[in-house]
């Protein structure tokens, strides 16, 4: 039962990586693809009606992790205070510059948000990688069960880690760059006129980064957290994941060079999966690693109570399918490219 | 744990007291507004519509703060209160997830709806998109208000063998009976806010003579939803809220109403401050009688005191659980009062004359806000000094390697921050009241100057 929860709440996770992962980079590229007025409306309007919704997958991903694995939530969450607080402060600024930029039309007003909305979206991006990276590497817990991480320390992999080390820091300059390549290529898709131009272009020069990351931290990550090539190594299948990564990797390249909106984003999609994915695969069963083994918290010491997760099996599936609906929905009801030239009541 | 704690404490009670100020009204007017659409559906009358959007857009402003304010609360279960969370979350973590996957996902996906696409949907359509707003909103006040009934009054678990408590009946949790009077008494109270601003801003409309057809509107909308609202607040809601207490967490209750020894026949406190040194409660001003009566329905029952109990299990700030309470009720009772009279002067219509009554319609603002937060308060001091009444104290859930100076320096930050947001939302709301519900539209003296032209 914990290793079907440990499943479904890495499909919420990831969920949220590619839903909010669009808006996000969208947002980091905002000031670079927009110049104008109408062009950086035109960005805002292409996730308007959606981010909110895309980020409740973080907060029902939360949610989720917290009644199924809740010494997972109290050790991870405590650990990683100093971060998380700041990604909460950077998602109230960012949540505010996209909600209250349209209100008023002043040349001191939009662009002070439209700096806040970039800069905030940049940093969340930076600091998720981060997160993952930590994750991956391990963090000191000890026999108490519970860590605590400055923000850095001396940026080396030694017992005492930060948050920022050389290792996480690279993870977080592969996920800004990544969610700029997914961000670019939902904007292309969404966009007319110069916006889109810019954003394929910007989009086109990522994939670099991206790849070229991409096989860095690969290689690194397995000296880095030696569980990974040994479940790789014990269950061959599992190279499913890193395939379809590198496989949807290659497809943007093929579709960018067609010129094809739609299947270069979702081949983004498809390498931002594999990616999750494999670092996922690559952890079972542990749920959070320590710097010593011996104290790393698994998916069957963190359960929460057999009770709980079956009757939460139940209400969680019904929960899904209508979020599912929704949207299916919302998404439909907003297909096709944007256009700015309506007031806010679609009049 | 040291002094962390006392950070700790803070940083929630300021967080979720800045973050409730916008669910409030939002799930009051979530209410409200649907009034006004069905209204528009069932006249055809553009004037309701137009109506409903202005308050749309007010709506929309206040629910973008309540978001991102929002999503700290859930986060800070982890990041301040571990040990209660490592404990615990196997229990309350399911109605907080619920929270996300049931009405989360429905209110965000038919918010852009409803504030998008009216003229996509249709009538009905839209009038459909405003009952999901509202649902999503109800629906996810009860699942945070279970969360707190929980730990109020918990239900439906049993405890494992490393002591974590574990889930044991599903249905228990949320259909907790404290969860139930808790939350109408809670919905009650956000409808109240939504109806004295709806009413305040039509009242300042016909004061200033300006969108004087909104303004009656306005006006009409939140008596009458006002005064069915204050009135239930008090009976049954209040009352049996008051008796769950009684019943539960008598200390509890001898410290709201200040009461130090027990007493056959014990009066009520209308005014007075608690000594607690001393143990008594300094120019009192009592009712007889009245709280063995509230509380056992006999003039002349044994309310226990504070005396009877061990200090240990006295609630730690008497002082401000005494005077939220009485903050509380003194103001749920002036707000049965005034709606009342409003109520009866639109039956005779004279209201919209009344000019008195609307300048006190007007400076009733603030008061609804004030009462819902010294409501909470009295509900969360109330239950210490455990977290989890009975089960686990206070001071035993925080997390154990969180400094307090780095509990401050996230304090700080948070207070800087919702400061700003508070200047924010005071400036937009303002300015969408300014602006109208006719925002095209000239007026007064523009209009006059335009025409002379």
């Amino acid at each position: 039962m914990g290793t079907v929860w440990f499943c479904l709440v890495a499909i919420m996770i990831a969920m949220y990586v590619l839903l909010d992962g669009f808006d996000i980079g969208a947002g980091a590229i905002h000031l670079l693809v927009a110049k104008t007025d109408e062009e950086r409306r035109q960005v805002l309007a292409s996730i308007g009606p959606v981010w909110d919704g895309n980020e409740v997958w973080l907060l029902a991903a939360g949610g989720t992790l917290y009644f199924a694995f809740p010494e997972l939530y109290a050790s991870g969450f405590s650990g990683f205070y100093l971060p998380l607080i700041i990604v909460l402060w950077l998602l109230i600024l960012r949540g505010t510059s996209i909600e209250f930029r349209n209100h008023i039309k002043s040349a001191v007003w939009a662009p002070l948000w439209d700096f806040a909305f970039c800069g905030s979206s940049l940093l969340l991006a930076v600091f998720f990688g981060a997160a993952l990276g930590n994750v991956v590497r391990g963090v000191p817990l000890d026999a108490t069960g519970y860590f605590f991480e400055p923000l850095w320390t001396n940026f080396r992999l030694g017992e005492q880690t930060g948050i920022l080390d050389w290792y996480t820091i690279l993870v977080g300059v592969l996920a800004l760059a990544a969610l700029v390549m997914h961000g670019g290529l939902w904007v292309r898709l969404k966009t007319t006129g110069k916006t889109g131009e810019r954003a394929m272009q910007l989009a086109d020069w990522a994939w670099w980064v991206v790849a070229g990351l991409t096989a860095l931290v690969t290689a690194v990550t397995f000296r880095v957290q030696p569980q990974v090539g040994e479940n790789f190594r014990t269950w061959p299948w599992g190279m499913v994941f890193p395939l379809l990564a590198a496989g949807g990797l290659v497809a943007v390249r093929i579709f960018l060079a067609k010129r094809n909106e739609r299947n270069m984003f979702l081949a983004s999609v498809a390498y931002l999966t594999g990616m999750l994915t494999s670092v996922v695969f690559g952890m079972y069963p542990m749920v959070l690693p320590a710097r010593n083994p011996a104290f790393s918290l698994t998916v069957g010491g963190a359960q929460a109570g057999a009770y709980g997760l079956k009757v939460g099996l139940i209400w969680w599936t019904i929960g899904m399918i209508l979020a599912a609906g929704y949207f299916t929905h919302v998404y439909r009801s907003f297909a096709g490219k944007v256009s700015v030239d309506k007031d806010s009541h679609g009049y | 744990m040291g002094h962390a704690l006392d950070v700790d404490r803070l940083q929630f009670a300021f967080t979720v007291t800045f973050h409730y100020i916008f669910p409030q009204l939002t799930m009051g007017l979530a209410l409200l507004i649907l009034y006004l659409k069905t209204k528009a559906v069932r006249t055809g009358d553009e004037h309701y519509n137009r109506a409903a959007r202005f308050w749309a857009r007010i709506f929309g402003i206040n629910f973008a703060i309540g978001v991102v304010t929002g999503i700290p609360m859930e986060f800070q279960f982890g990041t301040n209160w571990a040990e209660f969370s490592k404990a615990a979350g196997g229990v309350i973590g399911q109605t907080l997830a619920m929270e996300g996957v049931f009405s989360f996902f429905m209110e965000s996906s038919f918010l852009g709806l409803f504030l998008f696409g009216e003229k996509k949907l249709g009538k009905m359509g839209h009038w459909w998109a405003a009952f999901m707003v509202w649902l999503g909103s109800w629906l996810s006040g009860y699942l945070i208000v279970a969360t707190d009934a929980w730990m109020q009054y918990p239900v439906g678990y049993r405890l494992g063998a490393n002591g974590e408590i574990q889930l044991a009946s599903f249905w228990g949790l949320v259909l907790n009976k404290w969860a139930i009077w808790q939350y109408m008494h809670t919905m009650l109270g956000a409808v109240q806010t939504g109806c004295f601003v709806m009413t305040a801003v039509g009242a300042f409309y016909l004061l200033t003579h300006r969108d004087e057809v909104y303004g009656k509107t306005f006006v009409k909308a939140g008596v009458l939803v006002g005064v069915i609202a204050s009135c239930l607040q008090l009976f049954p809601t209040g009352d049996i809220q008051g008796r769950l207490i009684a019943q539960n967490q008598p200390v509890t209750l001898a410290a709201m109403e200040g009461l130090f020894e027990s007493e056959r026949g014990a009066p009520i406190a209308i005014l007075g401050q608690p000594d607690v040194a001393d143990r008594k409660l300094d120019n009192p001003l009592i009712a007889p009688n009245m709280l063995s009566f509230l509380t056992y329905r006999q003039w002349s029952a044994e309310v226990r005191g504070l005396a009877d109990f061990p200090q240990d299990l006295w609630p730690d700030k008497i002082e401000m659980l005494y005077y939220s309470y009485h903050i509380m009720v003194g103001l749920g009772t002036i707000f049965i009062a005034v709606m009342m009279i409003a109520a009866l002067l639109l039956w005779r219509k004279k209201l919209f004359e009344a000019r008195w009554m609307l300048w006190l319609l007007m400076l009733c603002v603030p008061l609804p806000y004030i009462a819902n937060t010294a409501g909470w308060m009295t509900a969360e001091l109330g239950r210490q000094p455990w977290l989890i009444y009975g089960l686990m104290r206070t001071a035993a859930g925080a997390s154990p390697r969180v400094a307090a100076g780095n509990a401050w320096f996230t304090l700080i930050g948070f207070m800087g921050m919702y400061t700003v947001l508070s200047i924010l939302w005071l400036f937009l709301v303002w300015r969408e009241i300014e602006l109208g519900p006719e925002p095209g539209k000239l007026r007064g003296e523009e209009a006059a100057l335009l025409a002379a032209d």
